[in-house]
């Protein structure tokens, strides 16, 4: 397996040598989740390839030995059928198969985006919410919330809670791990952690219309000391999202610079959810079924 | 009077959007004008426009989906032009714009240039290929070709009056609805996916009934060649699926028209619904487009190799495993809806167990080339171009299946690369090698070897300079559909894409130059023998072209490869005893009025007029009637006319074969022929 | 089928391609109804999904009414069965009573479609639109599909009384009426299974 895994790596660096590959944040994540992803990517590409290195030779030997001008090949018009090749051929691909299978079914579990992280320190939870087309980065635990700039301390797994005030999104951070979709009246969950500090890029995959392009933000790993700077220079704005900033927030723009927020009106996240309730007094925490 | 149109819904906002326009316009002016100057509108009409014939219906077929090639792959060019340039830049392109592009070419190829592509080539060769003198329903037949014709109508009208949908070609709301998506747009898409559906849909039916009840006695099922099989099991997709379409674009359609709530941003709506409705659809739509290439290419390297197709059993197997595992799938197109893990990881093995029966057809292929004397026509070397591309949109696919890293993945450039890795090698340049294999049994005359295999080498160098790019950009992180970007390490690899383009570009040209020399050197290049490639399936039997009844007599099938064995046999070429009067049906106008009324209907609709909408509805249930009471709608060709025609061509391929020596071009000179063919 | 079996061994030998055409037809109108099944299996499929979703108007419970269902469940059934002894008219050969019983079809079918509407109609008065949430759209959409496809079923009987009076019993005239009763009876399943699936779970 071991193997596999490197296999591919070292075909892409010997096509892609001078690229600038060492920027690209899916091939280097900064994070256990991403990097669990990555593995598994580049492990079927090392199982997929006992069936596609094959293919590749036999379709240029077969077609050099056996091309009718001048081919060395000996010509049998009628052989047409051989139980041991057809055997082979439908179970060596099941072999692989069940083999990925089984990867699937482990993986897919073990990294469900909604399985919350254990890490050393307890999780922080942060309410994400999509507009046009930026994204509002609520913090419950600090009373602060923040737009296209997230903050979170490095050591702790960054628990999301996300949902849209308008079309469907989709939240990702690359270097991270892989995105939910936001939806609006829904709640999807995300679970992330960094290695170390650093500063990433984030954006909506999603395309939503007109702004986006645009629609990126950033996310910042920090130490304890540099989140807890940050948190006091949020505070420190002059700005609160009550419920009227709210509404003159949601409207669309595009590019919307960094804004910090002091503080928010109660319960927020769950109004935001409540306008597109499907039914009366239920909560709507549907999770995307 | 005119509901919501009015001046402004011509493009006069830019010089883009004005130049499709008249390029729309002047194309529809140039076509008018050469029919009136070839004083060509009584026999296009009479021969073409109007006719039942399957191999004219599918010749139509495939003119329309060359023609949409043309359109989508302006689209295709502008992007990458686009996109190459727009590094902190807004480009030449708005992005209300640059939306519609994205939108209109995924539309386009899929429903437009695709799905008539495939069509046409399936109703030129499959009732030959079952040894049928025409199709189970040839009216339904027509009634099809226009609606699908009335669908790419109002495509290419949306360019010049209005707008198209900026929602992307699978329009996901609450984006596509009214209260995100005003415009006309989405409805354009809506009308021309709806009317072209529902021509689907019957084309699913009458190839379904064609093929289980008009094959040539003898040709049990497990003898069909293997572009029937592909054929059968596509139209039970199409039959089965299509209504999933119609189904999605109708209650979208209502939420946008009537204000319901099946798929809005609350009041109870349900925009998941959306996503599953439309990929129970789509997802066998994939293996719409796909499975006829693998049929076609199973044809092409059996012929071309001299040799028996290897496995077929094994080919059928997988034919009918892939057909049905492909409605058990669509869920893979949004792992990241937030699915339980077991949900995902069920999907995501499902997905991968396709992988299975293709793997094994792409080894049957291959080894039908072991031991053969292969022959290196432009057919086959889309074929070889196609096994050695589609295995890295295999190996990316069964990537994507895994759940965890289709997060990673998801909506990026690099799941762009891989479907295009699918449709382009995986069907389109089957269509190619198809029309390449079988353009001498529609016309009479072969394609120009020269430009076709300068065609194949830019199209597949084009292809990999543009896709290759866009793998890679996925792992850089870049979402599909930007109209611009702010990372400077992307431009080069998006400009590697749009040189990828221009090759595409020019490998268009030369299919061009290749259908135009042919047409020059058509004299020289005549198939008087109806059998050019030393084919081995019965559409070899017939004439080339063939005559309107295809098969004087309807032959006896005793073996899988139908003609090759009756070569052997030497009945090939036996002459009847006698023959018997044929019955053929008669040309209607109905087809193309029906297409006239549905294009009417769905352009009424787009612009709420309702008056016309609801003249059209009613024109076309009086024209319906009409038809249906029709009991005389067929004409008889008489056995002595059966008997010249026959005897002509046989007079015809005697004559030129005695003035030159006749070398089958399937085979070099001078090479001899042996065993079972 | 054994009418058309009878018949066909006293025509001559060339219309025997007829017999298969007419046998292709019914096929090709089986897959058709298959289909249209599938369209069907998808409006129920987003019926259920949405049924809890009312938004801010009213559930089932207040809206449908068990016995007014039931009156069209009867006429319903009725029509399909007046249908069933026009067949057997037609089998026999005998034209008046093939009118007599499509007509009788015809005027059940009236009946039935008059009732829909007066359901429709009470809802949109008391305010209960398709508008109003996603169960009211999913509610009229699957229904009214229902109510559409019967419209046109009546219209095609309509058609085909006016074939029967002017061009006889003849053998494509009897194809027609075939398939057209089996359209008929797909749709009395249609029903049934609305039936089951929104009524009577919307007033339990």
């Amino acid at each position: 397996m071991r193997l596999f895994q490197k296999l591919p790596c070292f075909l892409c660096l010997a096509l892609l040598t001078g690229c600038s590959l060492d920027k690209a944040p899916i091939l280097n994540p900064k994070g256990p989740v991403a990097r669990a992803q990555l593995d598994l990517l580049l492990t079927a590409t090392g199982v997929m390839l006992i069936v596609v290195i094959p293919v590749f030779i036999m379709a240029f030997l077969f077609a050099w030995r056996y091309r009718a001008s001048g081919g060395k090949g000996r010509y049998s018009p009628d052989w047409s059928y051989s139980v041991g090749l057809d055997a082979v051929l439908w179970l060596v691909p099941t072999a692989i198969i069940v083999m990925l299978g089984y990867l699937v079914w482990t993986s897919t579990h073990r990294l469900d985006p909604y399985r919350t992280l254990t890490g050393t320190q307890a999780a922080i939870e942060v309410q994400v919410v999509a507009q046009d087309w930026k994204w509002l980065f609520i913090y419950p635990e600090y009373g602060i919330a923040s737009v296209n700039e997230i903050a979170f301390p490095s050591n702790r797994p960054l628990s999301l809670r996300i949902t849209s005030d308008t079309v469907m999104n989709s939240f990702m951070i690359p270097a991270l791990g892989g995105q939910i979709y936001a939806m609006a009246g829904m709640t999807s969950r995300l679970n992330l952690i960094a290695d170390n500090p650093g500063r990433f890029a984030g954006r909506n995959t999603m395309y939503s219309g007109d702004g986006f392009s645009d629609q990126h933000f950033v996310a910042q790993a920090l130490s304890d000391e540099d989140f807890a700077a940050w948190t006091a220079r949020v505070r420190q704005s002059q700005r609160s999202l009550d419920a009227a900033a709210y509404q003159a927030l949601a409207k669309p723009s595009v590019a919307h610079a960094v804004e910090y927020y002091s503080g928010f009106e109660p319960g927020l996240f769950e109004m935001i959810l409540a306008k597109y309730a499907a039914r009366p007094k239920h909560s709507a925490t549907i999770s995307g079924q | 009077m005119l509901g919501k149109l009015t001046i402004d819904a011509l493009p006069l906002y830019s010089w883009v959007a004005m130049s499709g326009a008249a390029v729309t316009i002047l194309g529809g002016l140039a076509a008018f004008i050469l029919v009136t100057y070839l004083r060509a509108w009584r026999s296009l009409w009479t021969q073409w426009l109007t006719s039942l014939d399957h191999k004219r219906i599918g010749i139509m077929y495939i003119v329309l989906a060359l023609v949409m090639l043309v359109r989508g792959f302006v689209d295709a060019i502008m992007m990458r032009a686009q996109q190459a340039f727009s590094l902190n830049s807004e480009g030449y392109l708005p992005p209300e714009h640059f939306e519609q592009i994205f939108s209109s070419h995924g539309t386009i190829m899929i429903f437009f240039m695709a799905m008539p592509f495939l069509t046409g080539l399936i109703n030129i060769v499959v009732p030959q290929q079952i040894g049928a003198r025409d199709v189970a329903f040839p009216f339904l037949n027509s009634v099809s070709f226009w609606l699908t014709a009335a669908g790419a109508g109002l495509v290419l009208i949306s360019l010049v009056i209005g707008k198209f949908s900026q929602a992307g070609w699978t329009g996901y709301p609450p984006y596509s609805g009214i209260a995100y998506s005003p415009g006309v747009g989405v409805d354009y898409w809506i009308w021309a996916l709806l009317v072209s559906g529902i021509g689907t849909t019957l084309t699913g039916i009458n190839f379904i009934v064609t093929i289980l009840k008009k094959r040539a006695p003898g040709m049990k099922l497990m003898r069909m060649p293997l572009f029937t099989w592909t054929t059968l099991c596509v139209s039970i997709l199409m039959t089965f699926s299509f209504p999933a379409l119609t189904v999605v674009g109708v209650l979208l359609g209502l939420d946008r028209y009537v204000g319901m709530h099946f798929f809005t941003n609350g009041d109870g709506g349900n925009m998941m619904s959306f996503a599953n409705l439309l990929w129970i659809w789509g997802h066998p739509e994939v293996y719409i487009l796909i499975l006829p290439a693998f049929g076609i290419y199973s044809e092409v390297v059996s012929t071309f190799s001299g040799k028996r197709l290897f496995g077929y059993e094994s080919l059928v197997y997988a034919t009918a495993a892939i057909a049905i595992l492909s409605f058990t799938v669509w869920l893979h197109h949004f792992f990241t809806m937030g699915s339980s893990a077991n949900v995902n990881a069920f999907f995501g093995i499902a997905t991968m167990v396709i992988a299975v029966p293709t793997g094994v057809k792409v080894f049957d292929w291959l080894f039908t080339m072991y031991r053969g004397r292969i022959v290196f026509h432009p057919s086959m070397y889309w074929t070889m171009g196609f096994m050695v591309t589609f295995v890295i949109g295999g190996m990316t696919g069964v990537m994507l299946a895994l759940p965890p890293a289709d997060y990673l993945m998801h909506n990026s450039t690099f799941l762009v690369a891989h479907f295009h890795n699918m449709l382009i090698p995986g069907a389109l340049f089957g269509y190619f090698a198809g029309l390449n294999y079988w353009f001498p049994k529609a016309f009479g005359f072969t394609l120009n070897e020269k430009w076709g295999n300068r065609a194949f080498w830019l199209w597949i160098s084009g292809f990999y300079l543009a896709f290759m790019p866009l793998y890679i950009l996925g792992f850089m992180g870049m979402s599909r559909r930007m109209e611009h970007y702010n990372v400077p390490e992307w431009q080069p690899f998006l400009m590697v894409a749009a040189l990828g383009a221009v090759l595409v570009l020019l490998g268009i040209v030369c299919i061009g130059v290749q259908l135009l020399v042919s047409v020059r050197d058509r004299k020289t290049a005549m198939d008087i023998t109806g059998d050019p490639w030393n084919g081995r399936t019965l559409e070899w039997a017939t004439a080339s072209p063939p005559a309107p009844y295809n098969f004087a007599v309807i032959p006896q099938v005793e073996d899988i490869d139908a003609f090759a064995d009756m070569k052997i046999r030497g009945v090939a070429d036996l002459r009847p005893t006698q023959y018997e009067d044929i019955h053929m049906p008669k040309n209607s106008a109905i087809g193309i009025l029906l297409g006239g009324m549905a294009f009417a209907l769905g352009f009424a609709m787009v612009w709420h007029i309702w008056w016309l909408a609801m003249a059209c509805l009613a024109g076309a249930l009086l024209l319906l009637i009409i038809r249906s009471s029709n009991d005389d709608n067929e004409f008889t060709i008489t056995a002595g006319e059966v008997e010249a025609i026959e005897i002509q061509r046989r007079y015809t391929t005697h004559k030129i074969a005695t003035d030159r020596p006749m070398t089958t071009s399937g085979l070099p000179d001078g090479q001899t022929m042996q065993g079972r063919f | 089928m054994s009418a058309a079996e009878s018949s066909a061994s006293t025509v001559l030998a060339s219309d025997h391609a007829k017999t298969s055409d007419f046998e292709a037809r019914e096929f090709g109108f089986w897959l058709y109804l298959m289909s249209d099944a599938i369209i069907f299996a998808l409006l129920f499929a987003t019926y259920v999904v949405m049924s809890q979703n009312i938004a801010a108007g009213p559930g089932g419970k207040m809206l449908f009414s068990l016995p007014h269902t039931m009156g069209e469940t009867f006429l319903l059934l009725c029509s399909s069965l007046t249908f069933g002894f026009a067949t057997l008219a037609s089998m026999a050969r005998q034209k008046g009573r093939v009118i007599l019983w499509l007509i009788v079809t015809i005027a059940l079918g009236i009946g039935f479609v008059a009732m829909e509407l007066s359901e429709f109609s009470g809802m949109i008065a008391a305010g209960a639109t398709p508008q109003v949430s996603g169960f009211l759209s999913a509610f009229f959409t699957l229904v009214g599909t229902h109510g559409l496809h019967f419209s046109f079923g009546m219209l095609g009987i309509l058609v085909m009384m006016g074939q029967i009076l002017t061009k006889g019993l003849t053998p494509p005239v009897l194809s027609r009426l075939y398939r057209l009763g089996l359209f008929w009876h797909f749709l009395d399943i249609v029903w049934i299974a609305i039936f089951s699936v929104v009524y009577l779970p919307g007033v339990l």
